[in-house]
């Protein structure tokens, strides 16, 4: 039931998505993509209770390494994108 | 379910709500910056909240972690300049696929009981992860030119691709049945990436915008499909709405190269078709001299920039000649085709470093219709994207590729180093028609020249 239940979730967020980002203009494809590319750091959420968790050890590594890749792509993703937005100043 | 538990996941929600709007607002140039800063505060509330999971009990790991990684982004953002952030953009995407990889492979080897579901959702999490890694690393190393951008094919790939195929199938198989033994656990890691190196390494340089594509959508998948293993909705919704901006800029740059996807994952197999029609007629080259005089008379200017404009690093020196074109009573606009470059929007960006206004930049659609009343059109390092051979030669490889028809203009001046083919390895009527005229050399110092020109 569980698996029904997240992919109904999984359905309604993948019409969303399109809905939203069909209408984004082509001047602003590339800072769409790395913010997107941060949002896809969010594993660090999954991450974070694998690291900090009372689990094997391998499971700890493991998470830590997780947390470390995903805020190097969330951190850099994020400030790399408003680095490029800042360029688009309003006239 | 706990407080805490309710606490969280009613955080989650508030932080799928702020994403959306977050993407809502990267619609439009002005509301850009806001929209992106939404984005990363629902980044921050949900991690804030996730810390206070009962589950974690020890923070040093976390903390260490965290800190380590947000030191590289930092760097690693500030210091980049902007003709490489498609090599950037792809290396974030690389290590977002490590990481989903490594939270689906710690899921996998903790200690609880897995059901079959979570242990299939776990591989693919691991199987797509992986793939966005070392797709990834290949695509950064041809974007930086650490390897040779032509598509690398050797006899046999399509078995060996095939082959793999089968081996991952299998792996997986012995990974969800048996999912104690670590050797099947290695095997499927150890398979995807290669499988992620053999996806990238046919392609060309010139499809390299729907290759980045489609690995963002791919990094979006990864955390998409770890959200299932670990039953977290919020995983779920983030990678949805990233698969889905991917898939739809790949779309999107698709239809620009007019083939399709499974063709531009193919290209590198395809023999090239030779054409029987012979281009005809002669290069004529001109000073940047003598370009001031046509530039000078000219009331409409029309500027094409592609990935050499990148790689002179002329962009503000074309600003500062729109300047002065524009006080001595020329029209200056920019034509910007979906492809140019190495990654979709890559030019627009470029431009807005220069300051230059985006309300100056127009697609190839709003372009092409009245491309005649130009005096002017300055091709500045494109190649492929003025190509008209996409319009009159069969058999060309990129016949049918919509492109700017810069060749319609009543002038053309073609800034270029040399006689050199574009990424696409195919020759250009355009430098042989009677209204084009050739400027070679480095195109910053030909900008320059130019210039230097207008101000005495």
């Amino acid at each position: 039931m569980t698996a029904i239940y997240l992919l109904f979730i999984l359905m309604l967020a993948i019409f969303v998505g399109f809905e939203l980002i069909r209408k984004v203009p082509a001047t602003l494809h590339t800072p769409l993509m790395s913010g997107a590319n941060a949002i896809s750091g969010i594993t660090v959420i999954g991450a974070l209770s694998l690291a900090g968790g009372e689990q094997s050890q391998w499971s700890t590594w493991l998470g830590a390494a997780s947390v470390l890749f995903a805020t190097i792509n969330v951190v850099g993703g994020y400030l790399v994108t408003d680095r490029m937005l800042a360029m688009f100043k309003s006239r | 379910m706990s407080d805490f538990s309710l606490l969280i996941n009613a955080v989650y929600v508030v932080s799928a709500t702020l994403f959306i709007f977050g993407l809502k607002l990267l619609s439009h140039p002005s509301t850009a910056r806001k929209g992106n800063l939404l984005s990363a505060l629902a980044m921050f509330f949900a991690v804030v909240v996730t810390l206070l999971d009962k589950q974690i009990i020890s923070f040093e790991i976390i903390l260490l972690s965290v800190l380590i990684g947000s030191a590289i982004g930092v760097f690693a953002a500030k210091k980049v300049e902007m003709t490489s952030m498609p090599e950037l953009v792809s290396l974030f995407n690389g290590v977002g696929g490590l990481s989903s990889l490594a939270v689906a492979y710690a899921a996998i080897v903790g200690e609880v009981q897995l059901s079959t579901f979570v242990l299939i959702v776990s591989f693919l999490a691991l199987l797509i992860g992986a793939v966005t890694f070392s797709g990834s690393v290949i695509a950064w190393a041809k974007l930086s030119e650490r390897m040779i951008g032509r598509p690398i094919v050797f006899k046999g790939q399509v078995v060996a691709n095939v082959l793999l195929i089968a081996a991952i199938v299998t792996s997986g198989y012995l990974v969800v049945t048996q999912p104690e033994i670590t050797t099947w656990h290695y095997l499927a890691i150890g398979l995807a990436l290669v499988m992620g190196i053999m996806v990238v390494l046919p392609i060309g340089g010139a499809d390299m915008p729907v290759v980045i594509s489609l690995l963002n959508s791919y990094s979006g998948l990864a955390a998409c499909a770890a959200g299932f293993a670990l039953q977290n909705n919020l995983l779920i919704v983030a990678g949805a709405l990233v698969g889905a901006s991917g898939i739809i800029l790949t779309n999107i740059m698709c239809k620009a190269m007019n083939r399709s996807l499974v063709n531009v994952l193919t290209s590198g197999f395809q023999a090239v078709v030779s054409s029987d029609m012979k281009i005809e007629g002669e290069i004529k080259a001109l000073s940047a001299e003598d370009a001031f005089y046509v530039l000078e008379a000219a009331q409409s200017v029309l500027v094409i920039p592609g990935y050499g404009m990148a790689v002179a690093q002329a962009q503000h020196t074309m600003k500062e000649l729109q300047e002065l074109l524009e006080d001595n009573g020329a029209e200056v606009s920019y034509a910007i085709h979906p492809v140019a470059g190495r990654m979709p929007g890559h030019m627009n960006v470029l431009l807005a470093e220069a300051d230059v206004s985006y309300e100056q930049l127009f697609e190839m659609d709003e372009v092409n219709p009245r491309i005649e009343n130009y005096d002017v059109a300055i091709v500045i390092g494109a190649n492929d994207v003025v190509n008209p051979a996409a319009r009159e030669m069969k058999g060309s490889p990129i016949y049918g590729m919509p492109v700017i028809n810069a060749d319609l203009a009543k002038n053309v001046f073609v800034l270029k180093r040399g006689m050199a083919t574009g990424f696409a390895g195919v020759d250009n009527p355009l430098f042989f028609k009677q209204n084009t005229r050739m400027i070679f050399g480095d195109a910053k110092e030909t900008l320059g020249n130019l210039v230097r020109q207008f101000a005495d």
